[in-house]
């Protein structure tokens, strides 16, 4: 089975969300995901590195932010680790509409849970949380309808 | 980003990716148009929008409450099909009004 594996540590800073996000497009296009798939993979990112950059580091724009990308034929793992403050109930900060922020709708984990197969948190107070994602690849032709 | 102003109505164009990045200066440039120039009624314009997620959400959200208390409204059109998606989980449709095309002019 062909195996491509992507790691790459950035700056908690917002330009890095969008770069996050390209290369993960990018990765999922060659393994020819269909474009609502990588419209999906896209936000997931989007949200578990902006969630790392607000959140774990409180927009400390000097800690960084590892992406890992793990892509085998039939399925694409995601992880997003940062070594921020972690999440005290991980299972609260799941719930729709819980944001520490006002401005914010609380909805990053919906959306990556709602995307993506499979979604796994691992988060330890002041040394930081992970997020594993998981996508399935589905290895039929499209349909000719 | 392009913008009009029509019978007092803030008409916005908004363009490429919406996310932490940018969404503070969206936020700010409609907070300057309500609170400085007085503006009450917006539209949003998507129709060049290519990707969006919660922080942009949150923004938009963010100056819908803000134009409420103060008899204003938002009101977002021509969203990209690609969005559909991520609009509709966020439940913004249920709070704000979506408009076809042929509506906005």
């Amino acid at each position: 089975m062909k195996v491509n594996k992507i790691i790459l540590t950035f700056s908690s800073l917002p330009e890095n969300v969008t770069i996050a996000r390209m290369l993960t497009s990018a990765l999922g296009a060659q393994l020819n995901l269909p474009l609502n798939e990588l419209e999906e993979l896209k936000v997931s990112v989007s949200e578990a590195v902006s969630n790392a950059i607000i959140h774990g580091y409180n927009n400390n724009p000097d800690k960084f932010v590892t992406l890992k990308i793990d892509a085998t034929t039939d399925k694409i793992t995601i992880q997003v680790i940062d070594k921020g403050r972690g999440i005290p109930n991980i299972k609260q900060a799941m719930q729709a509409s819980f944001s520490t922020d006002p401005e914010r709708m609380g909805l990053g984990f919906i959306f990556m849970q709602s995307f993506m197969d499979k979604l796994n948190v691992e988060s330890e107070i002041d040394h930081g949380t992970k997020v594993i994602m998981v996508k399935h690849i589905n290895t039929q032709p499209p349909s000719s309808h | 980003m392009r913008k009009r102003i029509e019978r007092q109505t803030l008409h916005l164009y908004i363009e490429g990716e919406l996310d932490m990045k940018n969404a503070n200066d969206l936020k700010s440039l409609i907070d300057m148009e309500i609170d400085k120039k007085g503006i009450r009624i917006i539209v949003l314009h998507m129709e060049d929008l290519q990707f969006i997620d919660s922080s942009g959400l949150g923004v938009i959200l963010g100056r819908y409450k803000k134009l409420l208390p103060l008899g204003g409204k938002l009101k977002i059109s021509n969203v990209p099909p690609h969005l559909y998606k991520i609009m509709e989980l966020s439940g913004l449709p249920k709070i704000i009004e979506f408009l076809p095309k042929k509506e906005v002019l």
